[in-house]
């Protein structure tokens, strides 16, 4: 693997409350190379958003990165703080949030918020900056884009908007770009192409994906590797087409029966018995056994040990599919 | 646009008239001016003709429709108290009170919109905790209370300041400016605290809230992960943003300033319009309470209509004359 993009490290965020230390990532690491897309999925409150604002250094107080490095383009960011961090945003690393309706700013035009991006971190004069605002919206696919740089975001249907936000997250040219579900709040017939436009700008960039969802299709459209989380910790890491086909970790193989797929036909779908456990009431050992079916004793007692297949890894007692486990 | 701007000035047409029926009746209904202006010697022959010269004898829609017309001339009539025309006595008067006023509503928005966003970002600082308790006392403490201590402190125990007048004013064209002379401008200082402290308050209060639930939106995180300058991110995305509803609020109390500097005039001895009132009131003045009272409503209705317009000049989300493209 060529150098990463991003490295993580032993990732432990964690938010100190009344009733204890919560940690809502925990012991986390995986790398992402260079124009990869890295899907990481889960249940809501599993810690993948909570993890993506951690490398994005936006961890909402009192919670904070309590251990493990951060790596991005070989620099260490996790100590970073204030205007060293700032300007790192955007400029290496790039966000895209799930609700494009409420991540624009209604009273400033587009064109404006995309300049102002620009000349926060590239040496650019300002006639340029603007002159690259509008190849920006035309290379999002905003038809009318030299006109479009003057309207204001209640002027966007959804769909559109979203391809703002993406202009916006690219335009100082980020290495990585972190996406926190976003395509969750879109309609379904604009949610392909969104991921589409995302993934062949990146593409054409270099540009690395963190695509944060817990939507399988997504995951199976887009991603290059997936890396399952599970009450903060990594369940499994490893190729799509492996993890979703020949899954290791339990976890992963009840979410994919749990996912409707043309090919399985008319199948019932299963479900994992039971919730994922709040972080304040973590059962000891491996956070999946009290629902998973090959749970033993001994799971209670330790978290799964790591086994590695290949490039992929799971976090398991006793995976699945053992065959060709080294 | 233009179609929401001719309604409503024509609906503030509609509120003058009423204040001016108002205005009016007081002259029908409170005593009989003819009975003041004549004194106990007099005739029925002298009370007839003093009617018709009034055109007291005339129907009262008649007498209504003169009043107002004279009135929107400028034109009340002439003050019993003094015997000259009031248009003259509040020429000589609104110079004092219009600059007790410019410089207490520039200190009221100037400080506590500064104020506010300070409070709002330093959240949990001491220095915000400790204005914003500091701030109760501008929103309990009455005026005169407040005036009488700071006259108490800073002319009877330090004898910084004068403890009432204008000082030296000087006359430009006709307007009486204390700002050209340094016992002016020393003689500003307390009335205009005490005038604009409560406004302050408030206005920073409100600037406080709106700005803390603004920073909480989705946008203004989107602004900080691509990296924007802490400064911009909080004058140029989130100030402006909480500028609607505080432009409600600071214009009426701009308008309550002036109202309200009856008050203060008087604590301090300020020969303004609102002294002028008092005494008018005292001696049932009755053509210097009438115009006095057109006065007031003309500022009041002329504010809330530069405030409807402002928000269109701030959200273009109400510009309705450009529609939604997709």
């Amino acid at each position: 693997m060529k150098e990463a993009v991003l490295s993580i490290r032993d990732l432990t965020v964690e938010i100190p409350t009344r009733h204890g230390i919560l940690r809502p990532v925990d012991g986390v690491s995986y790398d992402i190379a260079p124009g990869e897309v890295l899907g990481v999925v889960g249940e809501s409150g599993a810690g993948k958003s909570m993890a993506g604002n951690a490398v994005i250094g936006l961890l909402t107080p009192p919670a904070h990165i309590a251990g493990g490095e951060i790596v991005v383009n070989g620099q260490r960011i996790d100590q970073l703080t204030g205007e060293a961090m700032r300007r790192l945003r955007g400029k290496q690393i790039g966000m895209v949030f799930q609700d494009p309706l409420t991540s624009l700013n209604p009273l400033l035009r587009i064109g404006d918020q995309l300049t102002e991006t620009m000349l926060a971190h590239l040496d650019i004069s300002r006639t340029e900056a603007e002159e690259r605002a509008v190849a920006a919206l035309a290379e999002v696919g905003i038809p009318g884009a030299a006109e479009r740089v003057n309207s204001y975001p209640h002027e966007f249907s959804g769909g559109m908007r979203q391809r703002v936000v993406i202009a916006l997250a690219l335009c100082a040219e980020p290495s990585l770009i972190i996406a926190d579900e976003p395509t969750t709040a879109l309609d379904v017939s604009v949610q392909a192409q969104i991921i589409a436009l995302l993934k062949r700008l990146c593409r054409d960039r270099g540009t690395a994906i963190m695509l944060i969802t817990h939507d399988m299709g997504v995951i199976a459209e887009a991603a290059d590797r997936v890396a399952v989380m599970y009450a903060g910790r990594l369940a499994e890491l490893g190729p799509v087409r492996e993890v979703l086909m020949q899954p290791h970790h339990p976890y992963t193989a009840g979410l994919m029966g749990s996912t409707p797929l043309a090919s399985r036909g008319k199948d019932r779908l299963h479900q994992i018995p039971g919730a994922m456990p709040r972080l304040d009431s973590l059962p000891g050992g491996c956070a999946f056994h009290p629902r998973c079916p090959r749970a033993a004793a001994r799971c209670s007692s330790a978290p799964g040990p790591l086994i590695t297949d290949g490039d992929g890894r799971a976090a398991c007692w006793f995976p699945l599919d053992r065959e060709g486990v080294a | 646009m233009l179609a929401y701007v001719i309604q409503r000035v024509f609906q503030s047409a509609i509120v003058l008239l009423v204040v001016g029926l108002v205005a009016f009746s007081m002259f029908r209904f409170v005593g009989d001016p003819v009975d003041n202006m004549l004194g106990q010697e007099r005739t029925q022959a002298d009370i007839e003709r003093l009617r018709t010269t009034l055109g007291l004898d005339q129907p009262f829609p008649v007498q209504y429709y003169k009043f107002l017309t004279n009135a929107a001339q400028g034109n009340f009539g002439v003050s019993y108290r003094q015997g000259r025309p009031v248009s003259d006595i509040l020429m000589e008067r609104a110079p004092a009170t219009l600059e007790l006023a410019a410089v207490s509503g520039f200190l009221a928005i100037t400080i506590g919109i500064g104020l506010g966003v300070f409070t709002a970002i330093r959240r949990n600082g001491f220095a915000a905790n400790a204005i914003m308790s500091i701030s109760l006392i501008g929103v309990s403490l009455p005026t005169f209370l407040i005036g009488i201590l700071l006259i108490y402190l800073f002319s009877v125990e330090l004898g910084w300041l004068p403890s009432f007048g204008r000082g030296e004013t000087v006359d430009v064209g006709g307007w009486s400016t204390g700002f050209l002379t340094s016992s002016g401008l020393q003689a500003l200082i307390l009335p205009s605290i005490t005038l604009g402290l409560y406004q302050m308050t408030l206005i920073m209060r409100l600037v406080r809230s709106e700005m803390l639930e603004v920073l909480r939106q989705d946008y203004i995180r989107f602004a900080r992960a691509r990296g924007l300058r802490e400064r911009a991110v909080n004058f140029r995305h989130a100030l402006k943003n909480t500028l609607v509803p505080v432009i409600t609020v600071t214009g009426l109390q701009l308008g309550s300033i002036i109202a309200f500097a009856i008050i203060t005039e008087t604590v301090f001895q300020w020969p303004g319009v609102g002294l002028l009132f008092i005494n008018a009131i005292q001696f049932v003045d009755i053509p210097v309470m009438a115009a006095y009272l057109m006065l007031i409503s003309v500022m009041f209705v002329g504010i809330n209509l530069i405030v409807d317009l402002l928000y269109f000049a701030i959200d273009p989300r109400l510009r309705a004359d450009r529609t939604a493209a997709h």
